[in-house]
């Protein structure tokens, strides 16, 4: 994220610099940077992974819920620490996001993603398919997830899911 | 009880002399006792669970899932009775119900138009009296010779049970006192579902049965709780087995209940745990019972488990799907009159099991761990010593693999592996 705010120039556009605040989230955690993952929201922002079907259905319980940056950083601590799984990695496909404007400081966003999962055998499938559901508030020009709803097509796991998505 | 004959296994099966303390590693990947457990098992003298109460609250709902690998629907008929039939049209075999959920007066197999009622009666059969005075269906054709397989129904608790057997006792009965009381203890009461997924696991379903049982692994494979120095204030709890060994309660108790009249005050309140959790809100909780037990996980023979984790209460129901693949749903539960702390408290303990759990995750992928070690093992043998050779309840210390052995035990008997 670090990165692709001190190269871009100064934007007065905020679109421009959600599109790659979305495009850095998934990046860092491609890349393996799970510290820098809580960054990306506000300090009592909301994330949680939730099926189409629960969420259609108004249900309160996702696969995976945080409420601030201190359960995110928990999850990412242990994953690093207790958590025991066979090592894989993510890229995330992202398709071009819908993003509307509530307010300069508040927009809403949708973006339909793929997740591919690698596993330590070489073999590359589909792990996730869904869509963000996204908050972000825009402080000092600089987008942040106030809520994050990663809604998944599928109500089912592949093994298990240890990497936010 | 039937005894495996030559005619169910080309290669014959016998149980080493060691009895359930040594587990044969050909029970996880041979085909041919994947296919006998269905029969043995799935169709034989078990309680199947089907589905929960909530799922089909109104006349004319229906779910449909699976006993063993046979398709099922579940359905309320409009009378409020709750029916269970296989989900194979009686003319051609395809699928009556194509989707999972939904409410429906009748049940119409879409390839012929064949009707039945929700009770699995055939009701309507297109074109029975031909067109133009030709064709349809001979004059003898009776359509009470062709309905749904039926199962017989019976529900606890407001989870949906069904059976292929004949002769099988109440689920009260098949359940013995203790556990009885224990799955009331949890679900007797207005329930509601705040959430549902599932997770393929990679594994023969045995091995799911195994590991929830598996009472030895949990502080040593799960390490959340010990890596940030949660304090669950809890003394070592105890195994109860039924009393024919293959169902089971696992609890753990909070230390000071008793001593400590403070905890008794403050139930109103969440409970804190100390930890070096950066965000300890996870483990907000409260007391919800006065037993003191503050983790618990129950099984229910062949494929069944009720977990009550603090306040996260989760029916879990491991399905076969082939000898190397179990799909694992898990229900999660909250109670109809839950306030909307409450329901929070339960949602976030919710992180901490299920395909995400931080305290269980491993639990999707030590099980394939086994499935691909044994792969050409042969005759080898695992292996169940740990807190002795019996198949007996084990109060005070769930260092032990009892309930794997019961376990065993019961899959033996019914499998007529002597």
């Amino acid at each position: 994220m670090n990165d692709a705010e001190a190269e871009a120039p100064a934007d007065p556009v905020p679109r421009t610099r959600i599109e790659d605040f979305l495009v850095d989230y998934a990046h860092a955690i491609d890349d393996g940077d799970l510290r820098a993952w809580p960054d990306f929201f506000t300090e009592d922002g909301v994330y949680q992974i939730i099926s189409r079907e629960n969420f259609e259905a108004g249900l309160p319980m996702g696969i995976l819920s945080c409420e601030g940056r201190g359960m995110m950083a928990d999850r990412v601590s242990a994953l690093e620490q207790a958590n025991i799984f066979e090592a894989h990695t993510y890229c995330h496909i992202l398709g071009p996001p819908r993003i509307s404007e509530e307010s300069p400081e508040l927009y809403g966003a949708r973006t339909n993603f793929n997740v591919v999962r690698t596993m330590q055998d070489g073999g590359s499938e589909m792990f996730a398919v869904g869509r963000y559901l996204d908050i972000i508030v825009v402080a000092d020009g600089r987008p942040l997830l106030r809520e994050r709803r990663v809604v998944l097509e599928s109500r089912r796991v592949d093994i298990l899911l240890v990497y936010p998505l | 009880m039937a005894m495996a004959t030559a005619g169910d296994l080309s290669q014959p099966f016998a149980w080493p002399d060691a009895g359930v303390t040594r587990i044969p590693y050909r029970l996880y990947d041979d085909p041919e006792i994947y296919a006998l457990e269905q029969r043995r098992i799935f169709r034989g003298p078990v309680w199947n669970y089907l589905c929960l109460d909530i799922e089909i609250p109104e006349p004319g709902d229906f779910k449909t899932t699976t006993v063993g690998e046979v398709p099922v629907i579940v359905a309320r008929d409009l009378d409020g009775q709750v029916h269970a039939m296989v989900n194979r049209c009686s003319h051609k075999g395809a699928l009556v119900c194509l989707r999972e959920r939904g409410n429906a007066r009748q049940l119409t197999c879409v390839y012929h138009s064949w009707t039945f009622d929700l009770q699995g009666r055939l009701k309507g059969i297109a074109f029975r009296n031909g067109t133009n005075g030709q064709g349809g269906m001979p004059a003898g054709f009776d359509p009470d010779q062709h309905r749904l397989e039926p199962l017989r129904v019976d529900t606890f608790c407001g989870l949906i049970f069904g059976t292929f057997a004949e002769e099988m006792p109440a689920i009260e009965a098949y359940l013995g006192q203790a556990m009885a009381q224990f799955v009331r203890r949890n679900l007797d009461r207005p329930l509601k579902l705040l959430g549902s997924h599932s997770q393929v696991i990679h594994n023969n379903w045995k091995l799911y049965a195994e590991n929830v049982r598996d009472s030895y692994h949990a502080t040593l494979l799960h390490t959340f709780y010990t890596t940030f120095k949660i304090n669950r204030l809890d003394m070592d709890g105890g195994i109860v087995l039924a009393d024919d060994g293959w169902h089971h309660i696992s609890y753990a108790k909070r230390a000071t209940f008793e001593e400590d009249p403070e905890y008794r005050q403050s139930k109103v309140h969440a409970v804190q745990y100390d930890s070096k959790l950066a965000g300890p809100r996870l483990l907000d909780a409260w007391e919800e019972f006065d037993d003191g037990i503050t983790h618990s996980i129950q099984t229910v023979f062949p494929n069944l488990a009720i977990q009550f984790t603090l306040n996260s209460l989760a029916v879990r129901f491991f399905a076969p799907r082939g000898v190397e693949q179990t799909e694992l749903f898990w229900f999660y539960l909250g109670c109809r009159d839950d306030d909307d702390e409450q329901t929070r408290m339960r949602v976030m303990q919710g992180n901490l099991t299920g395909a995400a759990g931080l305290v269980s995750l491993e639990d999707g992928c030590i099980n394939e761990f086994v499935q691909r070690g044994v792969r050409g093992s042969g005759d080898q043998l695992g292996l169940a010593e740990m807190g002795g050779r019996e198949v007996a309840s084990s109060e005070g210390s769930r260092a032990t693999e009892a309930a794997i052995r019961g376990f065993w035990d019961g899959y033996r008997r019914i499998m007529g592996f002597a």
